[in-house]
């Protein structure tokens, strides 16, 4: 069979004459084009110029620290739902569907409900929190991270007075989360009713300015930054007020090194490692730990009295 | 065809093959953002996979019949020395930055720490001893007994990446099994050894 093809130039193809003479122009613009496109790209002006969450309020409990760049935390995760190595999370839970949302907030509470992650966002003014956040692992971020006080959701359920502590559930399911191991699933976590009431003890919505990426925990998660990182529970579904102290799921896998509390505590070792210093991200040599993450003034007041040594 | 030598020259390629991957990734600044971690990690598991590769050639030898294997088992076992003491150097210069207390602190305190050594220890004999000079000067007996020290080598160094893992125990079960293998194909062997030729006098 003959294909016969047109030698015709259609006129919609030919280069408008102002743009072939502009040609050289188009050209000479290209590196400033091809920079302006990088800075962009860069975490803080990715953030705050074109993100989710314009013009958050500052908080007073914000670092000045340098703020690890987004393209690196973003990249280096823990989130054993989606597999166990750093970079697995943000490879396998590109396509994991955030919305509709919903957490249940119940037990002991007058007031227990749902809330759709509409609502959680509407709930508070939410703001931005730079925290410095420490891995278990032995190493740290800084990350401007967004949201508002759990205390705010907490608030909106009225717990009972049977309410001692808070325990917190992720998202589970296998079909979307085959790369899952590592551990029982769902992960589950827990606090202290006066932990979760604590105002650093962030209700987590986003970061950089930005939604959180699914790898981080999206579309809510908590962050406790005076707490090893496994503290802050990833992607909840489940908020449950109860009366006596809940399980947690590193617990309750390896008990001789993973307390309950798990405060960040550079003299009380994991028993495989040290905990006195850690490594920043982006940084070469180690720095020291600092008790409580460096929110003792804060914070330690909650454990007066209590063996953190036992307590671990 | 095991003789020629251009054939050494691609094993030798492919082991160093890594490295190369490695220094690429390095010169590239994509080492992940903790370049220090992923380096510890990448050295060590290539440690321990020409550990396992030098253990699967004197099995392999008989069981594919192809006794000329036997030429690169030396040039594996140094690859394998090469990449634990890679691995050693990162852990000691760039992760403990020669901090000596930290270092010996680690050192009491960590089983971990105590297997790695150990599993990289046994080995520096083996390397010093590597050369046919060695052997000559050695006697061939007293030099495989010598050799044989890597048997603890790879069970120590298994057991090293065992008790760091934090949850996911796959891998060092994997490397695991195979050492195990391994031996016990050296054990069997023996025993068969052993009754086919009876105690001689």
């Amino acid at each position: 069979m003959l294909i016969k093809k047109s030698g015709d130039i259609r006129y919609s193809e030919v280069t408008a004459k102002g743009l072939y003479l502009g040609r050289r122009k188009f050209l000479a613009a290209m590196p400033a084009a091809f920079l302006a496109g990088r800075e962009l790209l860069s975490p803080a002006a990715r953030a705050r110029a074109a993100g989710k969450f314009p013009g958050l309020a500052k908080s007073p409990f914000s670092t000045t620290e340098t703020e690890t760049p987004f393209n690196q935390v973003s990249v280096y995760n823990n989130f054993y739902e989606f597999g166990t190595s750093k970079d697995d999370p943000s490879h396998y839970a590109k396509n994991f569907k955030t919305d509709p949302w919903t957490v249940s907030v119940e037990g002991e509470a007058a007031k227990p409900r749902k809330f759709s992650i509409d609502e959680i966002l509407k709930l508070a003014p939410l703001e931005e929190r730079i925290y410095r956040h420490r891995c278990v692992e032995a190493w740290s971020i800084v990350v401007p991270w967004v949201g508002y006080s759990l205390s705010a959701l907490l608030n909106q359920v009225q717990p009972t007075a049977k309410a001692h502590f808070v325990a917190f559930q992720s998202y589970f399911s296998r079909g979307e989360m085959p790369q899952a191991s590592g551990m029982d699933f769902p992960y589950v976590e827990g606090l202290r009713l006066d932990e979760a009431m604590h105002p650093l003890a962030l209700l987590c919505v986003g970061m950089y300015g930005d939604s959180l990426p699914p790898q981080d925990g999206a579309p809510v998660r908590m962050i406790l930054p005076w707490k090893y990182g496994f503290k802050s529970i990833k992607s909840i579904v489940r908020i449950r007020l109860v009366e006596k102290m809940p399980a947690n799921t590193w617990n309750t896998m390896q008990p001789t090194e993973y307390g309950f509390y798990s405060n960040v505590n550079p003299s009380v070792d994991h028993p495989r490692w040290s905990q006195a210093s850690e490594r920043r991200l982006g940084e070469l040599r180690r720095r020291p730990t600092l008790m409580f993450n460096g929110y003792g003034d804060q914070v330690a007041s909650l454990y007066t009295g209590m063996d953190l040594k036992k307590n671990f | 065809m095991l003789r020629r030598r251009w054939v050494k020259l691609v094993v030798f390629l492919l082991a160093l093959t890594p490295a190369c991957w490695l220094a690429r990734r390095a010169w590239n600044s994509d080492l992940t953002p903790n370049p220090i971690e992923y380096i510890t990690h990448f050295t060590g598991d290539w440690a321990i996979r020409m550990v396992v590769a030098t253990l699967a050639i004197t099995p392999l030898r008989r069981i594919l019949r192809l006794p000329d294997l036997i030429r690169f088992r030396r040039m594996i076992g140094l690859f394998a020395f090469f990449y634990a003491s890679l691995h050693f150097a990162t852990w000691f210069g760039l992760d403990k930055f020669f901090d000596m207390h930290e270092i010996l602190a680690d050192f009491v305190k960590r089983r971990f720490i105590i297997a790695g050594l150990v599993a990289f220890l046994a080995m520096l004999p083996l390397a010093i001893t590597s050369t046919a000079g060695w052997v000559r000067r050695m006697g061939g007996r007293r030099w495989q007994a010598l050799h044989r020290l890597v048997y603890l080598t790879a069970v120590a160094a298994v057991f090293h990446y065992y008790l760091l893992v934090k949850s996911d125990i796959r891998l060092p079960v994997l490397y695991g099994s195979l050492v195990g293998l391994l031996l016990l194909y050296r054990v069997g062997w023996w025993l068969r050894k052993r009754r086919a030729a009876p105690a001689v006098p």
